[in-house]
């Protein structure tokens, strides 16, 4: 796939001749430390599709940081291949590649000298934009991750909480329109309130400029929110990779099914709405519990639960009903005949 | 203070205090601290020592930062050169600063040289271990942010490093500029003028109002040199103030 087949929008600021997003492709990667017998990343082959959020997780050690940071050379390779758009990343000058690739770590690393502009601007300004360009570009992209495009510019690192200045560390990451990011668990360090809203701005965010975006995490919530796919680790080998309802319904051994949790039929209904159902006919009038489309089947199932009711009915915004839901449907959904309720 | 010293002038070639017609009683009993003297002498006695010394000081802590920060670069790069400049620096520092400008008498003479010799000696060691802590001190997320997004090793030491290790060598060259005003008094022991002179003169003469006032300026200039730096730092590292509302 080419990634100018991409269906997505392309960001606002989107340059009209460079894609909005890449395909990235690991090709038996390999990498072993000297002096490790072992390495630390084994033959690694999986592709992520343009525009896809790949969540790369694992035990502490199972690689999933060696792998990423594979892609922007700061791990060099022992073997193997990763391309970008097809181009093998070896071809590239390194700092070129690294200019080409957003990167958001935990520690975020904002420069604490600089103002928002200043460290929003860096790579712009690396790649010779103009001063009111990349103004115009650090506005723009603070509106987009929710901070005061015209105060808080000004602003240095110092100024911020941690939750501000790890979306100014995204916007910097974004600032150049790359069409690809790296993301090392980068909400790990806020509380988890913040976190909750960083991981869901950061999904509108990327619902609006979808880049490719390799995200590092050690937490498999966070995982199942973010990941379009989700590849599992262990000992640098890659153990499973496929769509978090997949790897929830189907896990491929006994280290994922340990990994994902003895509740992961429950996380799987985190996965699923209401709207992805076939509903059954809509009453004419609400009668009992209500929910809308959007509302997950894991709130859903807790709503019938507290109301001791076997049946909700879904409504729109306007409060109309839609359909109904009845509390064996969701059961069918996770029970042992799942695929035949699979949509 | 040289309570024995005797109160007229004896020193060679001409009376140090002239005007002695129409001194005051301050200046006939020799006072501690005359004031009127020291208004109308300010101008001849003390302006011209005075800039000797700001030309002193500057001059050395100019040289010695250029040598110390060009040290410190090295031994960011290089490990092995740390441990041998800090030796050579930190023996120079050692050497009494009287014997060092005596020392330097037979090789470079009475000159403003042998003074410079020893005073940007005395300043390396600061200069070289405040830079290089700072470079080393400078966050190691930030660092790697800036090698993330692609920069080369000479932008991020231009860009991030340097200006990261900025408070760092400001503090040594506030620590080597007040260090070398004092320690240029003592130049003026090799004949190289500077607020050392009039102080060397007065010890010589007795002449209280005198050796008070040089003593009074060079600490006075410390105090301003000080303050001009921090100054100087303020406006070269504006986020240092930056504060979350």
């Amino acid at each position: 796939m080419n990634s100018s087949d991409s269906a997505h929008p392309t960001g606002p600021s989107a340059s009209p001749d460079g894609p909005a997003a890449a395909v990235l492709a690991f090709h038996e990667a390999t990498k072993i430390y000297p002096g490790r017998r072992t390495p630390a990343v084994s033959n690694l082959s999986l592709e992520v599709p343009a525009g896809e959020i790949c969540v790369l997780i694992g035990p502490s050690g199972s690689g999933k940081t060696t792998a990423m940071q594979m892609v922007n050379r700061l791990i060099t390779m022992t073997s193997g291949d990763v391309t970008i758009d097809e181009r093998s990343i070896t071809d590239l000058d390194e700092t070129e590649l690294r200019r080409g690739i957003g990167y958001v770590f935990q520690q975020i690393g904002l420069f604490p000298h600089m103002t928002t502009e200043d460290n929003i601007g860096t790579v712009p300004r690396l790649l010779g934009w103009s001063k009111e360009r990349i103004r115009a570009r650090a506005k723009e992209l603070l509106e987009l991750v929710g901070l005061d495009p015209d105060d808080d510019l000004r602003r240095y690192p110092a100024e911020f909480s941690g939750g501000q200045r790890q979306r100014i560390g995204v916007a910097r990451a974004m600032a150049a329109d790359q069409p690809l990011m790296l993301m090392d668990e980068p909400f790990g360090a806020v509380d988890p309130i913040a976190r909750d809203r960083l991981q869901d701005d950061f999904l509108r965010l990327h619902h609006e400029v979808p880049k490719t975006v390799v995200f590092v995490t050690h937490d498999i919530d966070e995982a199942i929110k973010m990941g379009h796919r989700i590849a599992i680790l262990r000992d640098g080998e890659l153990v499973q990779y496929d769509t978090p309802d997949n790897i929830l319904a189907e896990p491929a051994n006994d280290f994922v099914a340990d990994f994902v949790g003895a509740d992961r039929g429950l996380k799987r209904l985190n996965v699923w709405r209401l709207g992805d159902l076939e509903l059954g006919p809509a009453p004419d009038e609400p009668d009992g519990p209500t929910a809308t489309a959007h509302t997950s089947l894991r709130d859903a199932l807790s709503v019938m639960l507290v109301e001791g009711k076997d049946r909700l009915v879904v409504v729109d915004e306007d409060g109309r009903p839609t359909g109904t839901v009845a509390l064996d449907s969701i059961t069918r959904l996770i029970g042992p005949d799942e695929k035949a309720a699979a949509r | 203070m040289l309570a024995g010293a005797p109160a007229a002038p004896i020193a060679q070639g001409g009376p140090v205090i002239p005007h002695f017609e129409r001194a005051s009683d301050c200046i006939r009993e020799n006072g501690q601290f005359c004031f009127g003297w020291f208004v109308d002498n300010f101008d001849r006695v003390f302006v011209p020592r005075l800039v000797e010394h700001i030309w002193l000081t500057l001059l050395a802590v100019g040289i010695g930062f250029v040598i110390a920060f060009t040290a410190a670069l090295l031994a960011y790069t290089l490990d092995w050169f740390e441990t041998p400049f800090v030796i050579l620096a930190a023996f120079l520092y050692t050497i009494p600063s009287l014997a060092f400008f005596q020392l330097l008498v037979p090789i470079t003479g009475l000159t403003v040289t042998s003074a410079e010799i020893a005073l940007v000696s005395y300043t390396l060691l600061i200069l070289f271990r405040n830079t290089l802590t700072g470079l080393r001190e400078v966050p190691e997320d930030a660092q790697l942010a800036a090698r993330a997004m692609g920069l080369t090793k000479g932008q991020i030491l231009r860009r991030v490093e340097l200006p990261l290790a900025l408070p760092a060598i400001m503090a040594g060259i506030r620590i080597a500029t007040v260090t070398t005003i004092s320690l240029a008094t003592v130049a003026a022991f090799i004949g190289v003028g500077g607020l050392g002179q009039p102080i060397f003169n007065a010890i010589q003469s007795g002449f209280k109002t005198q050796f008070i006032a040089a003593g009074i300026l060079a600490v006075a200039l410390a105090l301003v040199a000080d303050a001009l730096l921090v100054a100087l730092q303020r406006l070269l590292a504006p986020w240092l103030r930056a504060r979350r509302a």
